[in-house]
């Protein structure tokens, strides 16, 4: 399983980077959400997979690692807020801008 | 803490209370609220000379970073108490002088105490501390509240080239006593200058003696403006007088003397030591008084003159330095050139003090600086004229005023290199009496324009911006007092003679068991030092009157200083190579800046697996494997590449959900509830927020080149390739057993929960979570800052 | 972005009290079940934004007179409040306390002041997602 989702992960972060690398804030943007969702499934990877019940007492005892799922449930919800963030910079950028091309909304040139 | 560390950080105390009174009390001019505490120290520290004259010292010591070995440790010796009393004494009087100088309506007089009071503490902090690592931070202060001083006027373009040229040189200079420190360190153990100078005979034949000394030495001559790094000191003068006063003058300039002087026990033995100090002194002395005849703005005279004066002090101490070759420190004959120096500082911070003052009130009542524009002021202002009197002639080295005393001793030192025998002193050092007495005479001849251009000759009042009186008394009491010093020093000097000279000289030269004692005459009878004195002034005064017609010398120079051109251009220099170094990788690409971090990204991390061998592949732990989770594998790898293909925008979002969906089934299936409820929910108010932001966006276009499309895949593939190694080795090299016993013990035990997610969240590790909040609604304000604060700017932008 | 979806709004008129109630029963459960004020947070939000798709902004802000900048201050207010309230009793910030108390109608009822921290957590989720898309909302 973990074999598996090494090559999952490894995937998602290929993407990831290839989305970010283009020139479109848009696809920079889905770039983003989709590192997030390849970290979050590397955190939890690492900490082993399948290995007891649900981190609950009163489960049967061997739980899961209940430190990945903590750090990951932060890290969702902060990159929430990010996405968030970026999509609303994006938005108001291409309003201001009125483009989405990274190459064109490059602003060191005037502000030399 | 004690009293004397509070002594030391009461003026950063205050300094955080002037904006509130200046706030408070617009009426009363903020300087009565600073002035206190100066004469508050000044007493505080005269108390101190009851054990300091006895030669003796006291040391309160303070735990700042103890695994360090860093302690403020507060020492209080002859040389730190002489120090500490010019600091606060001057300090007192030129805050008195800047309530008449600086007027309460025009000026920002908040900022003005606000730099003074912290020039202030950081100058006693580097004269009192014991630990060199303090000393430095405070040393370092100085030169930034320097800067702010010089540049208080800021919006004068000179008055930021000054204070950009200081801070560049001073910190330089400090950067390089850092590095000094620090060899000190690896010689000795410590950062104690006591202990230092404990052991200084057994670091005498290290490698690293000569290094740390050469680089103790470049941040004394540096802040003390030796040559040829004085170029700093006259653009300094752009400063408000009463912080030219002050700190260029008295005080902060000084204190690469007190460096030297407080390194002296640790390095003296060395003839690179004498050599260096002795040598660069009396360049810069000559150097210095050579050039001040030539100016012709008062405080540019008095900046080339205060350079040379600390010229002469350096070189002093670096002749006093061959005393301690010789086995008798009772013999006076070599200690003198120390006495002098100590005695020639004290002098100096009188008549250049009031001299400053002096040029100030001239400057603040007439207008102008200019002594081609000056003349004839004796009548109007004979107050200021008897000042400028006292001042000039004691620098001069005129009897019966102190800088006689304190020159003819000058002489003396240097007469005294003649008869050494150390060193190659007995070939070369005939150049030292030479020298100082040719630079006497040009001493002699700027401290005779200054006076006499500016207060005798032809009134000119249709150059000057204001018609001439006499200075308010309030600007006068300052100067007065120390005119007043001038002329009882020299009438009484054995009143600081062995309160004052001889503690500072036995911590310069420490012999055990040895007390100093210090009498100073105003007759030695007909020595040389008379006779040259003598000819000093007969060559004086047949030089200035002769003046316009040996003045053609100077233009023989480059009509702009070489040093300040050297100076300048490499400014320039390094600026562009900057510029043009920067605009290499920063050409404002962000798709460049990513290469550069997934390129890095992909480097180091493959060199880590390659080196540490870290690479394992280990299927013994691996868990099983259903096959709706290969299913569900599959749909995350087609939806992402999927995406990087799609022409849609909606289709993108689609897909994007997608993958976070099938996410959090993959929570459910490894045993991760609340990440699995989170994930779902998020997901869905995700997808909405998509889909309301990408109403608005641009529809999506593909990329041009094929070229830019193989990078990028290329960098990819990279990134994706190294997470799945990293990934594999994660899992197979188990180095540390899991910490999760802990919680899964302890969770009911100490916090009474049973879902241990939700306890290490709020309650384990609540920081973590209450900083995601704070981060959580920074974002939300953000974002509400982006979208409602463009409509104000979009109103004035229709305006326009 | 004037709707007439009647099977929409009637439908969110059910559905809006059946979600509020179990984000409500998840936030209070979130110590011994899946659940806390995260996820609680995201429920509530949820419920809103069904709301705003079913009737429009200015409705919405009709029935919830809610200003959601001040709810992420009052949020974080209780989380730190929460955590500086330990230091009252001498103990490292952030501590939590819990006992076991009878209350009238609940019976033997234990309380924790770790759920005031996560109410704190719940209003700051609530109030940044309702900011966000609010904001957005109405920009239009």
């Amino acid at each position: 399983m973990e074999i598996l989702m090494a090559f999952v992960i490894g995937i998602l972060f290929m993407s990831a980077t290839y989305l970010m690398l283009s020139k479109s804030l848009l696809r920079i943007i889905v770039g983003t959400g989709l590192l997030s969702h390849g970290a979050h499934m590397l955190i939890l990877t690492m900490g082993g997979l399948k290995t007891g019940s649900a981190p609950l007492l009163g489960e049967n005892a061997p739980y899961t690692d209940p430190i990945p799922q903590a750090l990951i449930l932060t890290a969702i919800v902060i990159s929430f807020g990010v996405t968030a963030f970026f999509l609303v910079l994006a938005y108001r950028a291409y309003q201001e801008l009125g483009t989405d091309n990274m190459d064109r909304m490059r602003g060191t040139e005037g502000n030399d | 803490m004690s009293l004397l560390h509070l002594a030391i950080i009461s003026p950063f105390l205050l300094a955080i209370l002037v904006p509130i009174a200046y706030k408070l009390f617009r009426q009363i001019h903020t300087g009565w609220f600073v002035l206190p505490l100066p004469i508050l120290l000044f007493s505080y520290f005269i108390s101190y000379l009851s054990i300091t004259s006895n030669q003796q010292s006291v040391t309160k010591s303070f735990s700042w970073i103890p695994t360090l070995g860093i302690d403020f440790t507060a020492k209080v010796d002859g040389l730190g108490l002489l120090f500490a009393l010019l600091i606060t004494g001057i300090g007192a009087l030129v805050v008195l002088y800047s309530i008449y100088y600086l007027d309460k309506n025009k000026e920002k007089l908040n900022t003005f105490y606000v730099y003074l009071l912290l020039f202030m503490g950081a100058m006693l902090g580097v004269v009192l501390s014991d630990n060199l690592i303090v000393l430095y931070t405070f040393w370092e202060f100085t030169s930034f509240s320097s800067f702010l001083l010089i540049g208080y006027w800021y919006h004068r373009e000179k008055s930021r080239y000054g204070a950009q040229k200081s801070m560049i040189i001073t910190v330089f200079g400090g950067l390089s006593m850092l590095g000094g420190i620090i060899l000190l360190y690896l010689m000795t153990g410590t950062f104690s200058i006591s202990e230092i100078i404990a052991q200084s005979d057994e670091i005498f034949s290290h490698a690293l003696f000569v290094p740390a000394l050469l680089c103790i030495l470049l941040g004394a001559f540096t802040k003390s403006a030796q040559f040829p790094f004085h170029i700093w000191l006259p653009d300094a003068m752009e400063a408000p007088t009463p912080v030219s006063a002050y700190l260029h003058s008295a005080t902060m300039v000084k204190a690469g003397i007190y460096l030297v002087a407080r390194m002296s026990p640790v390095f003296a033995e060395h003839s690179l030591w004498l050599w260096l100090i002795a040598g660069f002194g009396i360049t810069t002395l000559f150097w210095g008084s050579f050039s001040a005849v030539k100016q012709t703005d008062l405080k540019a005279i008095l900046a080339f003159s205060t350079v040379s004066q600390l010229g002469m002090i350096m070189s002093l101490l670096g002749i006093g330095a061959a005393a301690l070759h010789f086995e008798t420190v009772e013999d006076s004959i070599f200690t003198v050139a120390t006495t002098a120096a100590v005695f020639h500082l004290i002098n100096h911070a009188t008549f250049k003090g009031s001299l400053f003052m002096v040029a100030g009130i001239v400057d603040h009542e007439t207008g102008t600086r200019d002594i081609r524009k000056l003349g004839g002021l004796m009548n109007f202002m004979p107050i200021t004229f008897t000042l400028a009197i006292i001042g000039t002639f004691s620098m001069a080295g005129l009897p019966p005023f102190n800088g006689f005393l304190s020159k003819e001793m000058f002489f003396t030192g240097m007469v005294r290199v003649l008869e050494m025998d150390i060193f190659n002193l007995d070939t070369w050092g005939f150049l030292f009496p030479v020298l100082a007495w040719v630079a006497s005479v040009f001493t002699f001849i700027y401290s005779m324009i200054l006076v006499f251009k500016t207060f005798t000759g032809k009134f000119q009042p249709e150059q000057l911006e204001k018609k001439p009186h006499e200075a308010p008394i309030g600007m006068l009491i300052s100067p007065i007092i120390l005119a007043s010093l001038v002329i009882i020093i020299g009438f009484f000097p054995n009143i600081i003679s062995n309160t004052l000279i001889s503690p500072a000289q036995a911590a310069i030269m420490p012999v055990e068991g040895y007390v100093y004692d210090t009498h100073i005459y105003f007759w030695h009878g007909f020595t040389p030092e008379l006779f040259m004195t003598l000819g000093v002034i007969t060559l004086g005064i047949l030089l200035f009157v002769t003046l316009p017609k040996w003045r053609s010398v100077y233009n023989l120079f480059p009509e702009k200083l070489a040093l300040n051109r050297f100076y300048d251009s490499m400014l320039e220099v390094s600026q562009r190579a900057s510029f043009n170094l920067t605009k290499l990788y920063m050409n404002g690409f962000i798709r460049t800046y990513l290469v550069y971090i997934f390129s890095f990204f992909i480097v180091a991390l493959a060199a880590t697996l390659v080196l540490k061998d870290a690479f394992k592949f280990d299927t013994s732990e691996v868990a099983t494997i259903h096959y709706a989770e290969v299913l569900l594998a599959l749909v995350i790898a087609a939806a992402s590449v999927s995406i990087l293909f799609v022409k849609s925008r909606m289709t993108s979002i689609i897909l994007l959900g997608a993958v976070g969906y099938t996410v959090s089934l993959f929570f459910v299936i490894f045993r991760a509830p609340d990440l699995a409820l989170t994930q779902l929910v998020i997901e869905t108010i995700s997808v909405s927020l998509f889909l309301l932001a990408f109403y608005h966006l641009p529809k999506l276009r593909h990329e041009e080149r094929m070229g830019f499309k193989m990078t990028n895949a290329l960098i990819s593939v990279g990134v994706g390739a190294i997470v799945t190694m990293i990934a594999l080795s994660a899992h197979s090299n188990k180095m540390f057993p899991s910490i999760a016993k802990y919680y899964v013990e302890n969770t009911y035990k100490e916090a009474a929960g049973k879902n241990m997610v939700n306890v290490i969240l709020v309650d384990f590790r609540g920081f973590d979570t209450m900083f995601e909040i704070t981060v959580l609604g920074i974002a939300a304000l953000g974002i509400f800052a982006m979208i409602k604060l463009r409509l104000e700017g979009g109103k004035k932008n229709e305006n326009k | 972005m004037k709707t007439n979806d009647i099977i929409l709004q009637t439908a969110t008129k059910v559905v809006l009290f059946l979600i509020i109630l179990f984000s409500i029963h998840i936030f209070f459960a979130g110590h011994y079940t899946p659940g806390g004020g995260f996820v609680g947070g995201l429920l509530t939000s949820g419920a809103i934004v069904l709301l705003l798709l079913a009737f429009d902004m200015k409705t919405v802000s009709k029935i919830l007179p809610v200003n959601y900048i001040h709810m992420i201050a009052v949020g974080l207010l209780f989380a730190i409040g929460t955590g500086a309230g330990a230091l009252l009793f001498n103990v490292p910030f952030l501590t939590h306390a819990f006992g076991h108390v009878d209350l009238p109608i609940l019976g033997d009822t234990s309380l924790h002041t770790a759920t005031l921290f996560d109410l704190g957590v719940f209003l700051v989720v609530v109030g940044v997602t309702m900011t966000i898309i609010q904001t957005i909302g109405e920009d239009e």
